[in-house]
């Protein structure tokens, strides 16, 4: 490779699409709650797009739309507009999709995030509109029998606000970020259920300044935009490495690949005329905004978490992170009201840990089982390492579904009880530590210091860490000393 | 409930659908055979457009103006023809063959509500329901001798009416005199949740024949260029019975009607082209060939689909709505239809109504106007309504070779009482 490296200052802008939890669609009174029923059974004339039909505006799609768009600091517009993009796809049932054009309902705002420099950064909103979900294709048959597609319009009409940022994230890890936040934001709304499968998709316009922007469309999931972005980080840099340019495209994102792929050029010619939707009046809600009471939202509760609970601030960030984690921490700090950093580094490091780890949520752990461990660790009726063994216990048994134990039943079965002094159990382990390791008896005669150490470790691991470690030091010492 | 028999000897082929034992029930209506245009959905009848593209197609909802039609104790007689999709002044561009025009069975009955004006003025049926988009329920009234109402936008309800281009048409009244229109309005308007731009203004009128001191403006436009000359004379002939009557008459002038045409054809091709694009023989229509690809199969089922009327409006439409020509073609008829609206609004701040022709001619003889152009011109004097969304009706005044010539009133904004009122004075008093 010859010349000078490329300049590579990554911009990136993203559009997130959120389905709204509003209990009915966007235009029709049919239930939202479709993900467990077969297809095409939560439909009605008019979210099937059936000759004749109308939509009618849900009230309350409007009011968590401007919830959202209040808690991110955006302006409500005077009066926003609907209006019709038109193009062919068989999910799409009367050939156009209801959304907001060049009236949307709120523009400006900002996402605050903690940016790669570990300053606090304001992220600038673009807009926030409000349009209906299409449906579902369902691909069917195989090379033999013929490829064909099934329609499945239950997600036809459901509610979805696209929030659009500038281009102000500067690397893949802040994109990340950004989204996260956002759905930190939506779920303290109480808006958003972000484990809602397909209820988030992403679309990424990413450049290395002084370059072309590529669109990344078709992101799915949270991890997904950090990958995708990361990915193309790559392959913009590696083309300019090269001598080469970057094309102007639009390109889609594999998941299962974890890449990315050109779009066919075809697919960009899209002409969508819009034009405003004939069948609906424009909105007038600006006045709505004032009635619109917010929750506390994550930063607030970030800050409080500190100031109340005594919280790292790296804690309260992962704690506050999400809204389960932080209602978890809330509730099993008012079961063990002095052990709240315990709780906190507990939770935030441990379990959260253990739960990435077996890929689980934190839905199903019982609080009240988890405030038991945490009360058993400040007891100091078992040691750390025990504890940690506890809690794997307790996921374990949730994650095979079966019935969780308390941690005080899974201590006894397991025989973890911290050994007390008088423990016949740890005396026998330092007396066969002993007797099976002679060289480290004449290292510790020679005076060398980690010897001791060794047969430490040697007691811990035949006690399965239950010895209190200075506990065993000192036991330890009598024995070498007995031996002289 | 009870069943009727309603099986009429339709010469002029005015119904795509019979239904000859229809339910009736008690109510304003009870017992009346009500026709439907085609474009209105009726629960488990039929209902095409008069297009093949929507042959078969079952509706599983009432319109909610057919849904008071049947509450108010009519029975639904059938479906009736009319140009496909509304898009035609003579219902020849139908997919199952033209409506005759009952007075002489040569000519054509006016569009796009043909089928609805041939069953009442041949008897078949009392009153009907038709649309107007740019003329499609006083043009036929006007041809075929009847009564027709366009009410003021909004003041009934459009669900279930097939969009053609809704921001112009509406449902609206059919019958052989002003008081079944009326009658058929006082069931049909009112607020509708299913329809947002419906407005929460019923009616609930007995027309009065007394008109005295109501100030008539007769636009200069209305009897220029283009209208035959004995049309415009039996239509000033009527507008002096209603002086007689005791109305004041004003001439006036509408300026912007110069852009009503362009406006209004850009605007109804451009919501159209948008309407029937779900028209893809996926979902209702004949079913696509499925072993091509989607897209050769719904250009397929929408070439053979669509008459080549509908398909010229569809071209045009999407034509006027693309990038580069969207400022130039709709947005530039919004401005039009906002300067007509303005020019209404400034006649009706010192008259009450507007009268002049319905059509500039009596009714075309069948294949007459075969270029689409002159077809487009003979809708001049009814589009200026549905562009400022007020009221019209067409009553009929009088003859021209023995065909009829309507009147058309055109009142404010929710005033279609003055408008059924000044046409029930003339129909009352017309005759000296
Ligand atoms: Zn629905």
């Amino acid at each position: 490779m010859t010349g000078p490296e490329p300049e590579t200052q990554v911009v990136v802008g993203l559009e997130v699409h959120c389905q709204l939890d509003t209990k009915s669609k966007l235009f029709c009174s049919c239930s939202t709650d479709y993900r467990n029923d077969g297809p095409n059974t939560h439909v009605c004339p008019i979210c099937l797009g059936l000759p004749g039909t109308m939509p009618m505006v849900n009230k309350k799609v409007i009011e968590y739309a401007m919830k959202v768009a209040k808690a991110l600091n955006c302006e409500i517009a005077e009066e926003s507009e609907f209006a019709r993009k038109n193009y062919f796809y068989p999910d799409l049932n009367k050939a156009y999709q209801i959304t907001q054009y060049d009236k949307p309902l709120a523009l400006g705002g900002y996402v605050e995030i903690e940016g790669d420099d570990g300053k606090e950064r304001k992220i600038q909103l673009t807009r926030i509109h409000v349009e209906e979900d299409p449906g579902r294709l369902v691909y069917m048959g195989n090379a033999e029998r013929g490829r064909y597609s099934l329609v499945d319009y239950n997600r036809a009409g459901i509610p979805l606000i696209e929030i659009v940022s500038e281009p102000e994230m500067r690397s893949p890890k802040e994109a990340r970020k950004f989204l996260n936040k956002l759905r930190a934001t939506l779920e303290y709304l109480g808006v958003f259920d972000s484990d809602k499968e397909g209820s988030l998709r992403v679309d990424a316009n990413i450049s290395i300044k002084g370059s072309e922007r590529v669109e990344v469309k078709n992101i799915t999931s949270y991890k997904g935009v950090e990958k995708a972005l990361t990915f193309e980080v790559t392959r913009q840099k590696n083309l300019l490495r090269r001598g080469l340019k970057v094309d102007r495209e639009t390109r889609h994102y594999l998941e299962a690949r974890g890449i990315t792929q050109s779009a066919r050029s075809k697919e960009m010619e899209n002409d969508y005329r819009y034009f405003p939707e004939p069948d609906l009046r424009p909105l007038r809600v600006k006045s709505w905004v004032k009635d619109i009471a917010l929750p506390e939202l994550p930063d607030a509760r970030r800050e409080r978490f500190v100031a109340q609970y005594g919280c790292s601030l790296n804690h309260a960030r992962t704690l506050t992170g999400e809204l389960k984690t932080a209602n978890f921490f809330e509730a099993v700090v008012a079961k063990n009201k002095d052990s709240c950093t315990l709780a906190a580094t507990w939770i935030a490091d441990t379990l959260t840990g253990e739960l990435n780890y077996r890929d689980m949520g934190i839905d199903g752990v019982d609080p009240v089982k988890f405030a038991g461990l945490i009360a058993l660790l400040k007891a100091g009726t078992i040691t750390d390492k025990s504890g940690v063994e506890v809690l794997r216990a307790m996921l374990d048994e949730q994650h095979k579904g079966e019935t969780v134990e308390t941690p005080q039943a899974i201590v006894k079965r397991l025989n973890l009880g911290k050994t007390a002094g008088d423990d016949g159990a740890i005396h026998a382990a330092i007396k066969e530590a002993i007797s099976e390791n002679p060289k480290a008896i004449e290292d510790y005669r020679a005076g060398k210091k980690g010897a001791m150490n060794f047969l430490v470790g040697q007691v811990m691991k035949k006690t399965r860490g239950r010895a209190d470690p200075g506990e065993l030091n000192k036991l330890m010492e009598t024995a070498l000393k007995s031996l002289e | 409930m009870s069943a009727l028999r309603f099986e009429p000897d339709d010469k002029y082929n005015a119904f795509l659908t019979v239904c000859k034992a229809p339910e009736g029930g008690n109510g304003k209506l009870s017992g009346i055979p009500v026709a439907v245009k085609d474009n209105i959905s009726t629960q488990g009848i039929e209902t095409t457009c008069a297009s093949k593209i929507l042959k078969g197609y079952i509706p599983p909802y009432d319109a909610h103006a057919v849904e008071l039609v049947k509450a108010a104790g009519a029975a639904i007689a059938g479906k009736t023809n009319m140009d496909e999709f509304g898009m035609g002044t003579s219902t020849e561009n139908s997919a199952f063959g033209p409506t005759l025009n009952p007075r002489d069975t040569g000519r054509v009955p006016g569009g796009s509500s043909g089928g609805s004006a041939a069953a009442v003025a041949s008897g078949m049926v009392r009153m009907a329901l038709g649309t107007d988009t740019g003329g499609s329920i006083r043009c036929p009234a006007s041809f075929c001798g009847i009564v027709g109402l366009k009410p003021t936008y909004g003041r009934v309800s459009r669900y279930g009416l097939i969009a053609y281009a809704n921001s112009l048409e509406t449902i609206g009244p059919m019958a052989a005199n002003v008081l079944d229109v009326s009658l058929l309005m006082s069931v049909i308007a009112g607020h509708d949740r299913h329809d947002a731009t419906s407005q929460d203004r019923p009616y609930s009128h007995t027309p009065s024949a007394d008109i005295k001191g109501t100030r008539i403006g007769i636009p200069q436009e209305y009897f220029g260029a283009g209208v035959d000359p004995a049309v415009a004379a039996v239509v000033k002939k009527a507008i002096g019975r209603l002086e007689e009557l005791g109305a004041v008459t004003v001439p006036c002038s509408i300026p912007s009607m110069e852009y009503a045409l362009a406006a209004y054809y850009v605007i109804c091709t451009s919501e159209a082209s948008s309407n029937l694009a779900r028209f893809d023989g996926v979902r209702y229509g004949p079913a696509v060939e499925i072993k091509k690809s989607w897209h050769a199969a719904f250009q397929d089922a929408r070439r053979e689909g669509f008459g080549p009327e509908v398909r010229r409006r569809i071209m045009l439409g999407t034509f006027a709505l693309s990038s580069g020509y969207y400022g130039k073609y709709y947005a530039k008829a919004q401005i039009a239809r906002e300067n007509i609206r303005k020019d209404f609004a400034r006649l009706f701040a010192d008259v009450d109504v507007l009268c002049g022709p319905t059509m500039p001619t009596i009714a075309f003889k069948l294949g007459e106007k075969s270029d689409p152009l002159s077809m487009y011109l003979s809708d001049i004097l009814t589009v200026p309504v549905n562009l400022a969304g007020i009221p019209a009706i067409s009553v009929p005044c009088g003859t021209v070779q023995d065909m009829p010539v309507g009147l058309q009133i055109m009142g404010r904004p929710f005033e279609d009482e003055r408008v059924i009122d000044v046409a029930y004075a003339y129909e009352q008093g017309g005759q000296p």
